[in-house]
């Protein structure tokens, strides 16, 4: 299967494509009692797909993906406890919206720069927005976190309930959209140029492609999804914590992805799927040494399988396909 | 004839060390120039300003009669300048056609478009690939590019630049790490190149029989200029190479 923009071959959705969805929703139906898993679950995925846009096609290395998802989370947290607005198309809106003119912003300034230092920009704003919602008690609280979160009924008729059913089909709609969003991107001409720009920038100079101003591009629209998905926490549990700001959680994220596999859009969907499933059932054999199961699990594909689980299946499958001729 | 390309007094220093010293030169119309120069002569940093790469430290460049000394890289090549590498610099993952096909999205005008799938346009793909076949790569045009043999990832070079339309071409040494029997193919495309593209050839020594007028630079100056005839004959010219020849 192509996992890049080409000029060559065509981009139509195969069927295998739309497994992940159909398989969201046999987990709705036939075990309920993961749906509240399923939802974060869900939420991660599109947390992961924003930051594969840019760190798998674009080849932007960042360790604060945070910024976006927390200011997110706390935009619409914000609007939901302190400003009245509980309609959660609108808070998810404000989300992206705000998320992408922190990415316009922010990118405009650190993607002047590669390799280490745009690692330490990016770790840098994360720490300066997670030390800013530190210190603004009166607006997050602080280090309590922000509750007290109004989450009014989406389009006023599906009530967010206690089992999580609402939020975790509201959640899949969203990924359903960032998906297809983020699927369109990767296969555009635009897609193609961000390929070209990780594979050779100076090639793409010398073919007078705008390559600052295609990374800033890129860095708003990734910035704008991550943020909706803080959103999509935030309505989920209607709560936020500081630590959706935190370089952990985005050193985590950057786990997930690599685990699935970086700049393939599936990749990002396998990677916290299998983590976070892991996380779960860890935690309740060994809940003292789950990290080190987790641990365990990155050595063995850092190790084993560059191109994380989904480079895995691709070299079996091309091994079995060799061994039948 | 006019000067399609021309450089005014163009010095460029690092520090103490002067790589370019008043260099003026001229590129004519539908020209087949070369400039050849020993290992040092700062061939390669002549380049590096005619595109943009590096700012010179004074003087100017003036692309059709404009001044582009201020001009960025991606608004030269607009202008139509185009260049190769003296070293392979090509999207090596990506098959010989996408190669060829962002240059010619990025010179259309579609490359910043985000929602069409790239297959869709069908034009830029026709037309890469009517570009790969007049170069002898149309078999090649879905292997990736680091699977080509070395003197055919040349040619990729050459074709990328094409794709951009330019009228003013910088070859920066094409047939350099080839060997003799794959250099003579890329000898045979240049030659077969459009002539209203004015070419500049940038090569070590004067073997080419390509070129109709060679430019030799010595320590960032120019030594001498003149027709092949000439500069063989030249004595100056001789002793730069033969000096090289008695250090090695």
């Amino acid at each position: 299967m192509i996992r890049q923009a080409s000029y060559y071959s065509g981009a139509r959705i195969g069927w295998l494509e739309w497994l992940p969805f159909a398989a969201a929703l046999v987990v709705f139906f036939a075990l309920p009692e993961y749906v509240p898993l399923g939802a974060r679950i869900l939420v991660y995925i599109l947390f992961a797909l924003s930051l594969d846009l840019i760190l798998g096609y674009a080849g932007i290395i960042t360790l604060g993906h945070t910024a976006f998802f927390g200011l997110g989370a706390y935009v619409a947290g914000i609007l939901g406890a302190k400003a009245g607005v509980t309609d959660p198309l609108l808070q998810l809106a404000a989300a992206g919206a705000a998320a992408a003119v922190l990415g316009v912003i922010t990118g405009a300034v650190i993607l002047r720069t590669k390799g280490l230092t745009l690692l330490m920009l990016t770790l840098a704003i994360t720490s300066i927005l997670m030390e800013i919602a530190n210190k603004a008690t009166n607006l997050t609280g602080g280090a309590d976190g922000l509750s007290g979160i109004t989450v009014a009924p989406i389009l006023g008729l599906f009530r967010f309930d206690m089992f999580g059913k609402t939020a975790y089909l509201y959640c899949l709609l969203f990924l359903l959209i960032g998906w297809w969003v983020v699927r369109r991107l990767i296969y555009s001409p635009f897609g193609a140029s961000l390929t070209g720009i990780r594979e050779n920038v100076v090639r793409m100079h010398a073919i007078g492609s705008p390559a600052y101003a295609r990374l800033v591009a890129v860095y708003t629209i990734s910035g704008a999804i991550a943020g909706c998905a803080g959103a999509l926490l935030m309505q989920t549990n209607q709560f936020v914590g500081l630590n959706v700001l935190s370089f952990e959680f985005a050193g985590e994220l950057l786990v997930m992805l690599v685990l699935g596999g970086v700049g393939r859009i599936y990749g990002a969907f396998v990677g916290p799927l299998v983590y976070m499933i892991a996380q779960d059932q860890l935690a309740k054999q060994f809940p003292e040494y789950w990290y080190f199961g987790i641990g365990l699990l990155l050595v063995a594909v850092v190790l084993f399988a560059r191109g994380g689980l989904l480079g895995l299946v691709d070299t079996i499958v091309a091994k079995a396909r060799g061994a039948r001729r | 004839m006019s000067a399609v390309l021309e450089t005014r007094k163009l010095c460029k220093r690092f520090g103490a060390l002067t790589v370019a010293e008043n260099i003026d030169f001229r590129l004519e119309a539908g020209a087949r120039h070369a400039l050849i120069g020993p290992n040092g002569a700062g061939k390669t940093t002549f380049v590096n300003m005619l595109t943009g790469r590096l700012a010179p430290s004074s003087g100017r460049i003036l692309l059709g009669g404009d001044d582009i000394t201020e001009s960025r890289q991606a608004a030269r090549v607009k202008r139509g300048l185009g260049r190769t590498f003296q070293i392979n610099t090509l999207f090596r993952s990506l098959p010989v056609l996408d190669n060829v096909a962002l240059g010619i999205a990025e010179r259309s005008g579609v490359a910043g478009s985000l929602w069409r799938p790239a297959s869709a346009y069908g034009a830029i793909r026709d037309e890469a690939m009517e570009l790969l076949a007049t170069l002898g790569l149309a078999d090649d045009a879905a292997i990736p590019v680091l699977d080509l043999p070395y003197g055919k990832q040349r040619l990729v070079e050459i074709a990328i630049a094409l794709g951009l339309k330019p009228k003013v071409l910088l070859l920066d040494e094409p047939a350099a790490g080839v060997p003799s029997v794959e250099s003579e193919r890329i000898l045979r495309v240049l030659d077969t190149l459009p002539t209203d593209i004015a070419i500049l050839i940038i090569e070590h020594d004067m073997d080419l029989v390509f070129a109709r007028h060679i430019t030799v630079l010595v320590q960032g100056e120019v030594l001498v200029e003149g027709t092949p005839a000439e500069i063989s004959g030249n004595r100056r010219v001789h002793e730069v190479y033969l000096g090289e020849q008695h250090h090695a």
